[in-house]
């Protein structure tokens, strides 16, 4: 029975609930829990093992008289990577270019209709099924499909990389915003809050690691398609790159562009770590 | 009703609140009646589920009533009222803000300048014993930190009237005793009107110059004690004969009604 009057009062024990985490493609804290080292000793042995790795490496394929165009020296690659910067670089920025158009694109209207549709149930269970069809579905596949309408230019790209990246965002975000804690909305009414300060003041902040859980994921996935889109429809970018370099056998090359995809990755990753520091640390 | 020739505050007139569910109606409140005086300390004392929340919420203009009215200083409460302040069940920080932007929060959404009133804030949370603490996220504060806290976050913005939610309900015996001596220290220094929910009979009794002792669902009002006890008062003082006396006749009333009394001689 009493959980009958719970019908308008707000009770206290959800809040509770609100703090668990749901375990998930959304819950990446065993990737953030990573630090770098606590002290010098720590570092020169990170660093140590670091240069082993690709030292040994090197010493390895010269030994074995490895040929080159099966897996090049890490000398041989550093070195393209220096000297053939210019050509690289256009294509790099190319892929940057999309990566950044389709992800802005992707990330605010996955944000919004995240924090629309959490607002309505119902239209929460009619959007789902089509956001799970194209989380699961691999962007890439619609690329040649619109070259075909569009062309060899930016659009088909831009369009795969922000329809991998929004259903990723929106579904994390959702999750965020679901977490209504009555106890604080109802603080935030008590000193005669509107329902956008509600939003702004409360169910945001409330929302933002999640968000950025989202965010993260999203950008990882868009990278991913952005390569995959350039590899299947394209005559720019690192994954035409990659292409190209391969059908020519030129592995020095080739291994150049996966380092630079590789960094890519990474500083994405630390970009969003060190924003989940700063934004999102509350929650720890 | 005017008490001791003071004006009426809160004027609670035939309120009644029935909930709608998917099983029919639950009557919450049935016709209470009773009036509080500016700078009176109430305790809104009663059996679970008795709709003792369901009253004060109805006080505070968040939740509608069903029938009947309160009048807060003149005006029915229609909606929200800037001079309440809330005290909830839960200290109720924000876990993404500091202790210093959380007491700036209600300065925010009012949107109020929180300058003048700094040197207010600083000497509450000196009161309090926060002070220094300002940086700290709630995380890193005690139970009883946090629910202090909150009373600074109530008080800053200086409201007229206070109503507190069940707001020691989560903290060990000693934490509570430790606030309600503060809340008393706070009430005799500012005169504030004060409607104070719990269950806790020895807290009603300590704190209040009325207990409003409410009857089960629906509730309605039982029985109203006054308690002449003089102030401050001291945690001492409720373990003296006349304050269990007290207490065993209001938990009998509570429980049965009046009628039988608890005591075993």
């Amino acid at each position: 029975m009493a959980s009958e009057l719970r019908e308008n009062i707000p009770t206290f024990e959800q809040s509770n609930d609100a703090q668990s985490n749901e375990v998930g493609v959304s819950n990446m804290s065993a990737l953030t829990n990573m630090s770098f080292a606590r002290n010098g000793w720590e570092a020169l042995i990170i660093i140590g093992v670091a240069v082993a790795v690709i030292g040994g490496l090197e010493l390895f394929l010269r030994w074995q008289n490895v040929p080159k165009y099966t897996f090049p020296l890490p000398s041989d690659v550093g070195s393209a990577l220096w000297n053939k910067w210019d050509l690289f670089q256009p294509h790099l920025i190319a892929t940057l270019k999309v990566l950044f158009s389709g992800y802005l694109i992707g990330a605010a209207i996955g944000i919004m209709l995240a924090a629309l549709v959490t607002q309505f149930p119902f239209a929460e269970k009619i959007i789902t099924p089509y956001i799970l069809l194209l989380v699961t579905t691999p962007m890439i596949a619609l690329v040649p499909l619109l070259v075909q309408k569009m062309g060899f230019g930016m659009a088909p790209r831009v369009i795969a990389v922000s329809l991998a990246v929004g259903p990723m965002v929106m579904i994390n975000s959702a999750t965020g915003f679901r977490r209504t804690d009555l106890a604080k909305i109802a603080l935030a009414r008590s000193y005669g809050a509107t329902t956008l300060q509600i939003f702004t003041k409360v169910r945001f902040p409330l929302a933002l690691p999640m968000i950025i859980v989202g965010l993260m994921v999203g950008a990882i996935f868009g990278m991913l398609t952005a390569v995959g889109a350039e590899i299947v429809g394209s005559s720019e970018g690192l994954g035409n790159r990659l292409m190209f370099y391969s059908s020519r056998i030129q592995m020095d090359n080739f291994w150049a562009i996966i380092v630079l995809l590789a960094t890519m990755g990474i500083l994405i990753y630390v970009f969003f770590y060190w924003v989940g520091k700063r934004w999102a640390s509350w929650q720890a | 009703m005017v008490e001791d020739g003071r004006p009426v505050s809160i004027k609670i007139d035939h309120v009644s609140k029935i909930y709608r569910t998917g099983s029919g109606g639950v009557h919450a409140l049935d016709d209470l009646t009773a009036d509080i005086a500016e700078g009176e300390f109430v305790c809104i004392l009663g059996p679970s589920g008795c709709g003792k929340s369901t009253l004060l919420w109805g006080m505070s203009g968040l939740h509608d009533l069903s029938a009947g009215q309160v009048v807060l200083n003149g005006t029915p409460v229609t909606g929200l009222r800037p001079e309440i302040g809330m005290i909830f069940q839960e200290a109720n920080l924000l876990p993404w803000r500091n202790l210093a932007d959380n007491i700036r929060f209600p300065f925010e959404i009012k949107k109020i300048d929180p300058k003048p009133y700094q040197g207010r804030i600083d000497s509450l949370l000196n009161e309090v014993g926060l002070a220094g603490f300002e940086n700290k996220m709630p995380r890193e504060l005690s139970g009883g930190m946090q629910q202090r806290a909150s009373i600074v976050r109530c008080l800053s913005y200086d409201p007229s009237v206070i109503l507190m939610d069940e707001p020691f309900g989560a903290l060990d015996a000693f934490t509570r005793d430790e606030m309600n001596l503060l809340i008393q220290k706070i009430w005799m220094e500012t005169k504030k009107t004060i409607a104070f929910v719990t269950h806790n009979v020895t807290e009603a009794i300590f704190l209040a110059d009325r207990v409003f002792v409410l009857s089960p669902r629906p509730g309605r009002l039982a029985k109203v004690y006054r308690i002449d006890l003089p102030r401050p008062r001291t945690i001492e003082q409720t373990f003296t004969p006349e304050f269990i006396d007290m207490m065993l006749e209001i938990k009998a009333q509570i429980q049965h009604g009046g009628g039988t009394a608890l005591r075993s001689t």
